[in-house]
């Protein structure tokens, strides 16, 4: 059982919830959280150290708290997030390098857990329904967030050759959401008109921002290795979501998806780049089998519930909301009952009460 | 009496579209007929009892009220899909009832061995591909849809270009289609779907008329792979009438090129109608199920034996071609 933990990316939202849960699990003597600037959140009783993970000092922190589980939380999906393009990138892939540099000098750690995305299988029409964590990408992630995490899985998988008496567990998460968590795709939902590509209706798979952590503890916790996909049950179009949330799409022919990208990422309304936008063209399925079978976690949400869930914590309310539709379908009926030919409707009623 | 009262109705829509011609008219009436009648089967589409609920249920209020209420589901995202994107409601209310005319009266389909699908359990059906764009596809699944006494819904594998093709790689997947990997087919007859399969591909619609019902190439063999592993019983299908719909005379290489297509037709009426040469030729069609070879006795690991899975699907090619041959004999002529 691991008794120091280091987790970085601890003043974010996952992981503070991560680091002030793991506080409370038995036999975890301490949990140590690193992140640049210091937690906007409760992260329990956790130690809050100020570092950054892309600087050396990383290697001082571990060998001097003598930890043996590093959980690796700071690959960041939003480049306004984390100041730029430029600077999330440099956090992502050099912060990953400089980390497991120091892990891999650090003889007291025994066990790494990394938060990776299903971002790696990018999206494309070639692509399997679900995919299964042994399947590759049909076609790589070329920017952004997804090429990110290819590269961090990269790094790791280097590193668990380097350092193979260290027990590796890598999660793969559908997007996360729930009413606490912010990303790109919930700043996407809370859009009052939904851009989508024309002709197009992706499948999403979302999970909910409990079950993540909880994913998290499992993996930090238990002893079970190697690439685990996470998501909620079922998927959900994107047509569909977005009227579940109560908003009307807006349907962008492919050709001018790039401009439509920019100018939402100029304004700030949204974060979108070309694998965002394939995303939103083609959706990912993951299948979840490993997820029960090996990391032994039963979703609390289903994909449909996490993202219901999301809309009832944002109270998102929008054209579409359901008692609208509903009230239209009401009086429309009435209209319609009204303009009926009034001579056959009470026949009809007299012929089903009669025998 | 209500069965009366549906058929004047039908007629009263015959007559006010009189103008546009008869038969048109017809089958629009039975398409919108056929449309309202399932929107209140909402999603819990069973089996028994269902089309003659569809006619007994008379009253135009609870047309409306069904119709309404199909739209509410739409506009509030109240429905299900399932993994690969399948919308068992809107395929059933909508695409199914706008292609059925197709099926019914245009094509006047005869489908034979419908008994041969399994009730409940998975099966592969294999057919034969014709016809520039895959209406057989389509008319397949109305078939096992419509004369299955289970109202079974064909799940069918189709090429990457239907996936990324706008609106057609939508609408596929709503319909129920998935790419044609093994992957996803195992996934589909694992989970006891009657699985589609076109395994001649663009070899096979795309083919010249003067090689009518010769089978091309069944590409590897991969689908007789997916039924070895799931032990699924293949059935071969045979499919005439498709290669008439629009008889390809020659091809427009470069314009494919140009367009990113397999290959341009050019067919009796195609390009030279312009939008009127996209309209089928109305062949009479005949589709027979052919009864299901089984995987199930085979040893274990015969999927990854190469020269059973040759032998397996030289096998099912043999009897899509013979049943092929077979059917033409017994087709009156190309129209009748």
């Amino acid at each position: 059982m691991s008794r120091v933990v280091l987790v970085t990316g601890v003043s974010r939202y996952l992981g503070g919830r991560f680091a002030s849960i793991l506080t409370s699990q038995p036999g975890v003597d301490r949990v140590i959280g690193v992140d640049v600037v210091p937690p906007p959140h409760d992260i329990g009783s956790a130690d809050f150290v100020r570092a950054d993970i892309r600087n050396p000092v990383i290697a001082k922190v571990i060998a001097r708290a003598e930890v043996d589980t590093v959980v690796h939380m700071n690959v960041i999906a939003t480049p306004t997030h984390a100041g730029g393009r430029v600077s999330m990138k440099e956090i992502n892939v050099i912060g990953t390098m400089q980390l497991l540099a120091a892990c891999q000098k650090a003889p007291t750690v025994q066990r790494l857990v990394v938060k990776s995305s299903a971002g790696v299988y990018g999206s494309s029409p070639r692509d399997p329904a679900m995919f299964t964590e042994d399947t590759g990408a049909k076609v790589l992630p070329r920017g952004g967030w997804g090429k990110d995490s290819v590269e961090v899985e990269g790094y790791v998988r280097g590193f668990s050759r380097r350092r193979p008496d260290v027990d590796v567990v890598m999660l793969r998460f559908a997007n996360i959401i729930g009413p606490g968590i912010r990303t790109a795709l919930t700043d996407y939902f809370g859009l009052p008109v939904i851009p989508t590509v024309l002709g197009f209706d992706a499948r999403l798979q979302f999970v909910h921002e409990d079950d993540a952590v909880e994913a998290m503890r499992l993996a930090t916790a238990g002893s079970m290795t190697g690439i685990v996909n996470v998501a909620g049950d079922g998927v959900l179009l994107l047509s569909q979501a977005a009227h579940l949330a109560g908003r009307t799409t807006l349907p962008i022919p492919t050709p001018l998806t790039g401009i439509a990208g920019n100018l939402f990422r100029r304004t700030g309304l949204a974060d979108f780049g070309t694998d965002q936008m394939r995303f939103l063209s083609y959706g990912r399925g993951l299948d979840t089998t490993r997820m029960r079978r090996v990391l032994g976690l039963e979703p609390r949400y289903t994909t449909r519930e996490a993202f219901a869930d999301f809309v009832r914590g944002r109270t998102l309310r929008g054209l579409l909301s359901p008692d609208r539709v509903e009230a239209a379908e009401s009086a429309l009926l009435e209209t319609a009952l009204a303009l009926a030919p009034s001579p056959r409707t009470p026949v009809d009623v007299a012929a089903t009460v009669q025998p | 009496m209500t069965a009366g009262r549906r058929s004047e109705r039908i007629l009263a829509v015959a007559q006010a579209a009189s103008e546009v011609g008869e038969a048109l008219a017809d089958v629009l009436a039975e398409a919108s007929a056929d449309a309202s009648g399932r929107a209140g089967a909402n999603g819990a589409r069973r089996d028994e009892g269902r089309r003659d609920d569809a006619e007994g249920d008379g009253d135009v209020a609870g047309r409306v009220a069904d119709a309404l209420a199909f739209l509410r589901r739409r506009l509030t995202g109240e429905f299900e899909v399932d993994d690969f994107g399948f919308d068992p409601e809107l395929t059933d209310t909508v695409l199914m009832a706008l292609a059925r005319p197709l099926y019914t009266r245009w094509f006047r389909v005869e489908t034979r061995g419908i008994e041969n699908i399994p009730d409940a359990a998975g099966a592969l059906v294999v057919a034969n591909h014709s016809g520039a764009i895959a209406l057989d596809a389509l008319m397949t699944a109305i078939a096992v849809h419509d004369e299955h006494p289970r109202h079974r819904f064909l799940r069918m594998l189709g090429a990457d270009l239907v996936f990324q093709t706008p609106f057609l790689g939508e609408l596929a997947r709503k319909s129920g289609a998935t790419l044609a990997s093994n992957q996803d087919a195992e996934r589909l007859l694992g989970a006891g779907e009657v699985v589609g399969v076109w395994p001649e591909g663009f070899k096979g619609i795309g083919k010249p008329f003067s090689e009518r019902y010769k089978l091309q190439r069944f590409g590897r063999g991969g689908f007789v792979s997916a039924a070895l592993r799931t032990r699924t019983p293949i059935v071969p299908c045979a499919i005439v009438g498709a290669e008439e719909i629009y008889p390809v005379l020659g091809n427009m290489p470069t314009l494919a090129r140009v367009l990113g297509l397999p290959y341009a037709p050019i067919t009796p009426t195609f390009p030279w109608l312009g939008l009127f040469g996209l309209i089928p030729l109305p062949s009479k069609w005949l589709i027979e199920f052919c009864p299901p070879v089984p995987t199930d006795q085979q040893p274990a690991g015969a999927a990854d034996d190469p020269m059973l899975v040759f032998d397996l699907t030289d096998q099912v090619r043999q009897t899509i071609q013979q049943t092929l041959y077979a059917l033409l004999v017994q087709r009156r002529s190309v129209f009748f």
